[in-house]
């Protein structure tokens, strides 16, 4: 990231910055050296998402200390930027009271801000036996939906899936480590098993272009394995 | 007096009729299928057993418990979720109509092996 010629506004992470541990001051050692790697990045503005693995043993509780709130917005340039917590309720939900938050939130706006929503699990059911989904993932679809301008960004998956529900749309990209295969492509949920002909199978990064004044974007991915043969 | 012997007999012959009638009715009403009772013991981060197997269009009840802690019990593809409270026995009843095989999983986080806390339905025809 430091080594871009242009740096970003900003950086989101999207969740999952720590393992799961069952011990509250493992998982407090490790937030802390994640937020001291994270202050060697040149940009300062920092947007933090939690994952399952970092707030579902503990509600979000030692995340909170480390990063700050699990469901927050900020505007940028124009855009509403909305994130949400589908990971602090052990049960993969946005439950009650943060629905109700993001309904007075979206009530405030114009049906064409253009918004974008950043979360770590999807909000829709990609694969629900494989925990790829939100139990009340819907709700918030709905509510989102008589806006003009929605996308989706979101983690967990580690691969790049494309969704639309009606027309917001729904991205995860690939990670740049631990690559996990596609919905129900093997019969239990895993990791890509290691293959040393293809050390960097199912990893790489995604570019962003935008052009504001269309108010369009195209996306392209870049395999880390083709970057580096 | 002989119009209401008459009467009575003819009473007695429909209600003889009436109970013949019930009892063909009832040797001619369908066995109910037999109820395929399953076990299923949940802990961290197991089921056991981790496969089960049912018959389609039988009835089946699961009985969930758990040793340790509150689980979650998910099978998206058959439509059926609950809670595993630990001190009591959960029941999810249904009859299987497709055949196939059917992953579940622990749907409430519980630890360090909970992403591997999955087994499976299989539907047999």
């Amino acid at each position: 990231m430091n080594a871009l010629k242009q740096q970003p506004d900003f950086v989101v992470f999207t969740g999952d910055i720590t393992q799961t541990t069952d011990d509250p001051q493992e998982r407090r050692k490790r937030m802390a050296e994640a937020r001291d790697i994270i202050k060697g990045l040149s940009v300062k503005t920092v947007r933090f998402l939690a994952g399952e693995h970092d707030a579902s043993s503990d509600n979000g509780a030692a995340f909170k200390e480390f990063f700050g709130e699990t469901h927050y917005t900020f505007d940028h340039k124009g855009v509403h930027f909305i994130v949400l917590d589908n990971v602090s309720d052990p049960g993969a939900a946005l439950g009650e009271a943060q629905l109700n938050w993001l309904k007075s939130d979206l009530a405030q706006l114009d049906k064409k801000q253009p918004i974008v929503v950043l979360t770590h699990r999807p909000l829709f059911d990609l694969a629900a036996d494989w925990d790829w989904a939100t139990r009340d993932g819907q709700q918030a679809i709905d509510m989102l939906m008589p806006y003009e301008h929605v996308v989706v960004f979101y983690g967990h998956i580690h691969q790049e899936h494309h969704q639309m529900t009606g027309h917001i749309a729904h991205h995860a990209a690939m990670g740049l480590m631990w690559p996990l295969p596609a919905p129900h492509s093997q019969p239990k949920k895993g990791p890509v098993a290691w293959d040393p002909a293809q050390p960097f199978k199912g990893l790489g990064w995604r570019s962003v272009d935008s052009e504001t004044k269309k108010m369009t974007v195209a996306l392209t991915e870049h395999p880390l394995a083709k970057s580096t043969t | 007096m002989q119009a209401l012997a008459k009467r009575r007999r003819a009473a007695l012959t429909a209600a003889a009729l009436a109970v013949a009638g019930c009892v063909a009715a009832t040797e001619m009403a369908p066995k109910k299928p037999p109820v395929q009772t399953v076990e299923i013991l949940a802990q961290r981060f197991n089921f056991t057993p981790e496969e089960i197997k049912v018959k389609k269009g039988m009835p089946v009840d699961l009985a969930l418990t758990t040793l340790d802690r509150l689980h979650g019990f998910d099978v998206p593809g058959l439509g059926l979720r609950a809670e595993i409270v630990p001190g009591e026995t959960t029941h999810v009843k249904f009859t299987p109509e497709k055949a196939g095989r059917f992953l579940f999983h622990c749907d409430v986080f519980c630890g360090e092996g909970h992403e591997d806390m999955d087994a499976a339905i299989i539907v047999e025809e």
